[in-house]
Protein backbone atom coordinates (compact mmCIF):
# COMPACT_ATOMS: atom_id res chain seq x y z
CA UNK A 1 0.00 0.00 0.00
CA UNK A 2 1.55 3.11 -1.09
CA UNK A 3 1.41 6.21 1.11
CA UNK A 4 -0.44 9.14 -0.11
CA UNK A 5 0.98 12.81 1.05
CA UNK A 6 -2.01 15.26 1.75
CA UNK A 7 -1.40 18.10 0.95
CA UNK A 8 -1.35 21.45 3.90
CA UNK A 9 -4.76 23.24 3.89
CA UNK A 10 -4.36 26.63 1.96
CA UNK A 11 -6.44 28.41 4.01
CA UNK A 12 -5.52 29.40 7.84
CA UNK A 13 -6.81 26.82 10.59
CA UNK A 14 -10.12 28.81 11.96
CA UNK A 15 -9.89 31.62 14.58
CA UNK A 16 -11.42 30.77 18.15
CA UNK A 17 -14.07 32.31 18.97
CA UNK A 18 -15.13 32.43 22.67
CA UNK A 19 -15.50 29.54 24.11
CA UNK A 20 -18.41 28.17 22.52
CA UNK A 21 -17.77 27.05 18.87
CA UNK A 22 -21.06 26.70 17.46
CA UNK A 23 -19.65 25.08 13.73
CA UNK A 24 -17.92 22.30 16.36
CA UNK A 25 -21.47 21.68 18.03
CA UNK A 26 -23.03 21.25 14.40
CA UNK A 27 -20.10 18.83 13.32
CA UNK A 28 -21.33 16.91 16.70
CA UNK A 29 -25.08 17.04 16.18
CA UNK A 30 -24.79 15.73 12.29
CA UNK A 31 -23.26 12.82 13.44
CA UNK A 32 -25.16 12.43 16.90
CA UNK A 33 -28.55 12.95 15.63
CA UNK A 34 -27.62 10.86 12.09
CA UNK A 35 -27.39 7.87 14.35
CA UNK A 36 -30.58 8.41 16.46
CA UNK A 37 -32.53 9.63 12.70
CA UNK A 38 -31.77 5.97 11.35
CA UNK A 39 -33.46 4.23 14.03
CA UNK A 40 -36.10 6.39 13.86
CA UNK A 41 -36.43 7.21 10.02
CA UNK A 42 -36.06 3.51 9.26
CA UNK A 43 -39.06 2.50 11.77
CA UNK A 44 -41.01 5.56 10.16
CA UNK A 45 -40.76 4.14 7.17
CA UNK A 46 -41.18 0.24 8.12
CA UNK A 47 -44.52 0.83 9.93
CA UNK A 48 -45.50 3.19 7.28
CA UNK A 49 -44.40 2.57 4.23
CA UNK A 50 -42.91 -1.36 4.48
CA UNK A 51 -46.08 -3.65 7.21
CA UNK A 52 -49.25 -4.30 6.55
CA UNK A 53 -50.48 -2.99 3.53
CA UNK A 54 -47.59 -0.49 2.69
CA UNK A 55 -49.19 3.46 1.28
CA UNK A 56 -52.16 2.29 0.74
CA UNK A 57 -53.14 2.02 4.62
CA UNK A 58 -51.76 5.43 5.49
CA UNK A 59 -55.25 7.95 5.99
CA UNK A 60 -56.96 10.19 8.83
CA UNK A 61 -57.56 6.54 11.34
CA UNK A 62 -54.10 5.45 10.17
CA UNK A 63 -52.63 8.34 11.73
CA UNK A 64 -55.19 8.75 14.76
CA UNK A 65 -54.22 5.54 15.54
CA UNK A 66 -50.87 5.52 15.84
CA UNK A 67 -51.15 9.17 17.40
CA UNK A 68 -53.76 7.33 20.28
CA UNK A 69 -50.20 6.15 21.54
CA UNK A 70 -48.06 8.70 23.48
CA UNK A 71 -44.98 6.32 21.92
CA UNK A 72 -45.62 7.42 18.70
CA UNK A 73 -46.23 10.91 19.74
CA UNK A 74 -42.50 11.15 21.25
CA UNK A 75 -41.21 8.88 17.99
CA UNK A 76 -42.79 11.69 15.77
CA UNK A 77 -41.76 14.60 17.88
CA UNK A 78 -38.27 13.47 18.24
CA UNK A 79 -38.21 12.47 14.38
CA UNK A 80 -39.60 15.97 13.65
CA UNK A 81 -37.17 18.31 15.15
CA UNK A 82 -33.67 15.91 14.47
CA UNK A 83 -34.69 15.81 10.84
CA UNK A 84 -35.32 19.35 10.11
CA UNK A 85 -32.76 20.74 11.99
CA UNK A 86 -30.17 17.88 10.40
CA UNK A 87 -31.51 19.01 7.00
CA UNK A 88 -31.76 22.80 7.79
CA UNK A 89 -27.54 22.56 9.15
CA UNK A 90 -27.03 20.35 6.15
CA UNK A 91 -28.16 22.59 3.88
CA UNK A 92 -26.65 25.49 5.38
CA UNK A 93 -23.23 23.95 4.64
CA UNK A 94 -24.24 23.68 0.69
CA UNK A 95 -25.31 27.36 0.98
CA UNK A 96 -22.05 28.41 2.90
CA UNK A 97 -20.05 26.45 -0.14
CA UNK A 98 -22.20 27.80 -3.31
CA UNK A 99 -24.05 30.60 -2.80
CA UNK A 100 -21.98 33.78 -3.02
CA UNK A 101 -22.56 37.46 -2.43
CA UNK A 102 -26.03 38.55 -1.02
CA UNK A 103 -27.87 35.15 -2.08
CA UNK A 104 -25.96 34.05 0.97
CA UNK A 105 -27.44 35.12 3.89
CA UNK A 106 -30.60 35.63 2.03
CA UNK A 107 -30.68 31.57 1.84
CA UNK A 108 -29.35 31.52 5.46
CA UNK A 109 -32.22 33.27 6.57
CA UNK A 110 -34.60 31.33 4.71
CA UNK A 111 -33.27 28.60 5.86
CA UNK A 112 -33.98 29.70 9.40
CA UNK A 113 -37.27 31.31 9.02
CA UNK A 114 -38.36 27.60 7.36
CA UNK A 115 -37.09 25.68 10.19
CA UNK A 116 -38.86 27.73 12.94
CA UNK A 117 -41.91 27.92 10.85
CA UNK A 118 -42.22 24.25 10.44
CA UNK A 119 -41.08 22.74 13.37
CA UNK A 120 -43.29 25.41 15.55
CA UNK A 121 -46.13 24.69 12.74
CA UNK A 122 -45.04 20.61 12.93
CA UNK A 123 -45.49 20.49 17.02
CA UNK A 124 -48.76 22.35 17.39
CA UNK A 125 -50.03 19.73 14.94
CA UNK A 126 -48.76 16.74 17.00
CA UNK A 127 -49.83 18.01 20.16
CA UNK A 128 -53.05 19.64 18.99
CA UNK A 129 -54.24 16.61 17.17
CA UNK A 130 -57.94 15.88 17.79
CA UNK A 131 -59.13 12.53 16.25
CA UNK A 132 -62.83 13.93 16.34
CA UNK A 133 -61.81 15.85 13.02
CA UNK A 134 -62.97 12.50 11.90
CA UNK A 135 -66.85 11.83 13.08
CA UNK A 136 -66.50 8.44 11.37
CA UNK A 137 -63.56 7.07 14.06
CA UNK A 138 -65.09 3.90 15.40
CA UNK A 139 -65.84 2.36 18.92
CA UNK A 140 -65.40 3.77 22.02
CA UNK A 141 -63.67 7.24 20.70
CA UNK A 142 -66.99 8.00 18.68
CA UNK A 143 -68.82 7.73 21.42
CA UNK A 144 -66.44 9.96 23.27
CA UNK A 145 -66.25 12.44 20.84
CA UNK A 146 -70.24 12.44 20.52
CA UNK A 147 -70.44 12.98 24.25
CA UNK A 148 -68.33 16.31 24.38
CA UNK B 1 -13.79 28.77 -7.47
CA UNK B 2 -11.98 31.23 -9.74
CA UNK B 3 -12.45 34.09 -7.72
CA UNK B 4 -9.15 35.62 -5.77
CA UNK B 5 -11.26 38.47 -3.86
CA UNK B 6 -8.51 40.33 -1.73
CA UNK B 7 -5.27 38.23 -2.57
CA UNK B 8 -3.96 41.26 -3.39
CA UNK B 9 -1.13 41.97 -6.10
CA UNK B 10 1.21 38.99 -5.98
CA UNK B 11 0.32 36.33 -9.06
CA UNK B 12 -0.41 32.93 -8.21
CA UNK B 13 2.01 30.81 -9.67
CA UNK B 14 1.35 29.05 -12.10
CA UNK B 15 0.57 25.08 -11.84
CA UNK B 16 -0.04 22.92 -14.95
CA UNK B 17 -3.11 20.77 -14.60
CA UNK B 18 -2.78 17.16 -14.25
CA UNK B 19 -4.54 14.99 -16.91
CA UNK B 20 -6.38 13.34 -14.47
CA UNK B 21 -6.94 13.82 -11.02
CA UNK B 22 -4.17 12.98 -9.04
CA UNK B 23 -2.58 13.92 -5.39
CA UNK B 24 -5.62 14.15 -3.32
CA UNK B 25 -7.20 11.67 -1.25
CA UNK B 26 -10.72 11.59 -2.41
CA UNK B 27 -10.84 13.45 -5.96
CA UNK B 28 -12.14 11.50 -8.83
CA UNK B 29 -12.70 8.42 -6.70
CA UNK B 30 -14.74 6.68 -4.24
CA UNK B 31 -14.34 9.09 -1.83
CA UNK B 32 -15.49 11.87 -4.14
CA UNK B 33 -18.37 10.20 -5.20
CA UNK B 34 -19.74 9.21 -2.36
CA UNK B 35 -19.40 13.05 -1.10
CA UNK B 36 -21.36 14.09 -4.14
CA UNK B 37 -24.18 11.43 -3.46
CA UNK B 38 -24.31 12.19 -0.11
CA UNK B 39 -25.39 15.85 -1.18
CA UNK B 40 -27.56 14.87 -3.98
CA UNK B 41 -29.66 12.90 -1.57
CA UNK B 42 -29.69 14.69 1.27
CA UNK B 43 -30.94 17.96 -0.60
CA UNK B 44 -33.67 15.26 -2.02
CA UNK B 45 -34.63 14.65 1.53
CA UNK B 46 -34.45 17.65 2.65
CA UNK B 47 -37.18 18.76 0.14
CA UNK B 48 -39.53 15.71 0.62
CA UNK B 49 -39.16 16.50 4.66
CA UNK B 50 -40.31 20.33 3.87
CA UNK B 51 -43.21 19.05 1.75
CA UNK B 52 -44.19 16.19 4.15
CA UNK B 53 -44.33 18.45 7.12
CA UNK B 54 -47.13 20.28 5.31
CA UNK B 55 -49.41 17.24 3.98
CA UNK B 56 -48.63 15.75 7.54
CA UNK B 57 -50.05 19.17 8.81
CA UNK B 58 -53.40 18.61 7.61
CA UNK B 59 -54.86 16.24 9.85
CA UNK B 60 -55.50 19.20 12.06
CA UNK B 61 -57.63 20.44 9.32
CA UNK B 62 -59.82 18.17 8.39
CA UNK B 63 -59.79 13.95 7.58
CA UNK B 64 -61.23 14.85 4.03
CA UNK B 65 -58.01 17.20 3.57
CA UNK B 66 -55.45 14.41 4.50
CA UNK B 67 -57.07 11.52 2.84
CA UNK B 68 -57.51 13.40 -0.38
CA UNK B 69 -53.79 14.76 0.15
CA UNK B 70 -52.62 11.13 0.84
CA UNK B 71 -54.37 9.57 -1.63
CA UNK B 72 -51.94 11.02 -4.41
CA UNK B 73 -48.77 9.23 -2.45
CA UNK B 74 -50.70 6.04 -3.95
CA UNK B 75 -50.71 6.34 -7.16
CA UNK B 76 -47.95 4.90 -9.36
CA UNK B 77 -46.04 8.08 -10.08
CA UNK B 78 -45.86 8.91 -6.28
CA UNK B 79 -45.20 5.24 -5.59
CA UNK B 80 -42.23 5.65 -7.88
CA UNK B 81 -41.30 8.69 -6.24
CA UNK B 82 -41.53 6.61 -2.74
CA UNK B 83 -39.03 4.24 -3.51
CA UNK B 84 -36.73 6.67 -5.02
CA UNK B 85 -37.15 8.70 -1.49
CA UNK B 86 -36.30 5.04 -0.09
CA UNK B 87 -33.00 4.79 -2.27
CA UNK B 88 -31.49 8.28 -1.35
CA UNK B 89 -32.78 7.81 2.60
CA UNK B 90 -30.62 4.44 2.82
CA UNK B 91 -27.57 5.97 0.96
CA UNK B 92 -27.70 9.12 2.86
CA UNK B 93 -27.66 6.40 6.36
CA UNK B 94 -25.07 3.86 5.42
CA UNK B 95 -22.97 6.67 3.70
CA UNK B 96 -23.74 8.76 6.55
CA UNK B 97 -22.32 5.81 9.13
CA UNK B 98 -19.30 5.40 6.66
CA UNK B 99 -18.66 9.36 7.20
CA UNK B 100 -18.46 8.69 11.38
CA UNK B 101 -16.37 5.62 11.07
CA UNK B 102 -14.01 7.36 8.66
CA UNK B 103 -14.07 10.61 11.39
CA UNK B 104 -13.54 8.59 14.45
CA UNK B 105 -11.54 5.28 13.37
CA UNK B 106 -8.10 5.45 11.76
CA UNK B 107 -8.52 2.37 10.02
CA UNK B 108 -11.69 3.44 8.18
CA UNK B 109 -10.13 6.59 7.22
CA UNK B 110 -7.35 4.63 5.75
CA UNK B 111 -9.90 2.21 4.14
CA UNK B 112 -12.79 4.63 3.16
CA UNK B 113 -12.88 3.06 -0.38
CA UNK B 114 -13.25 -0.31 0.50
CA UNK B 115 -16.45 0.96 3.20
CA UNK B 116 -17.99 2.83 -0.14
CA UNK B 117 -18.61 -0.65 -1.30
CA UNK B 118 -19.48 -1.70 1.71
CA UNK B 119 -22.11 1.26 1.78
CA UNK B 120 -23.07 -0.12 -2.01
CA UNK B 121 -23.64 -3.55 -0.63
CA UNK B 122 -25.89 -2.89 1.99
CA UNK B 123 -27.61 -0.33 0.26
CA UNK B 124 -28.29 -3.34 -2.78
CA UNK B 125 -29.57 -5.53 0.01
CA UNK B 126 -31.66 -3.26 1.69
CA UNK B 127 -33.63 -1.74 -1.20
CA UNK B 128 -34.15 -5.51 -2.63
CA UNK B 129 -35.73 -5.79 0.69
CA UNK B 130 -38.03 -3.07 0.63
CA UNK B 131 -38.30 -2.36 -3.37
CA UNK B 132 -40.22 -5.65 -4.68
CA UNK B 133 -42.75 -5.00 -1.50
CA UNK B 134 -43.36 -1.70 -2.26
CA UNK B 135 -43.50 -1.77 -6.18
CA UNK B 136 -46.25 -5.32 -5.58
CA UNK B 137 -48.68 -2.59 -3.15
CA UNK B 138 -48.10 0.61 -5.64
CA UNK B 139 -48.70 -1.51 -8.67
CA UNK B 140 -50.81 -4.54 -7.39
CA UNK B 141 -53.66 -3.39 -7.70
CA UNK B 142 -56.72 -2.70 -5.17
CA UNK B 143 -55.07 -3.48 -1.63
Amino acid sequence: MTTETIQAPRSAAAARRGRFNLEKWGWIYMRVSGVVLIVLVFGHLYVNLFSGEGVRAIDFAFVAGKWASPFWIVWDTLLLWLALIHGANGMRTLVNDYARGRLRPLLQGALLVSTVVLLTLGTLVIYTFDPCLDPSVAGDLGAVCTAR
Amino acid sequence: MTSQAGSGTVAAPRIPAPQRPVGTLYRGREGMWSWVLHRITGTAIYFFLLVHILDTSLVRVSSEAYDAVISTYKNPIMGLGEAGLVVAIVFHAMNGLRIILVDFWPWATRHQRLLFWIVVGVWVVLLAGFLPRHLMVVFGGEG
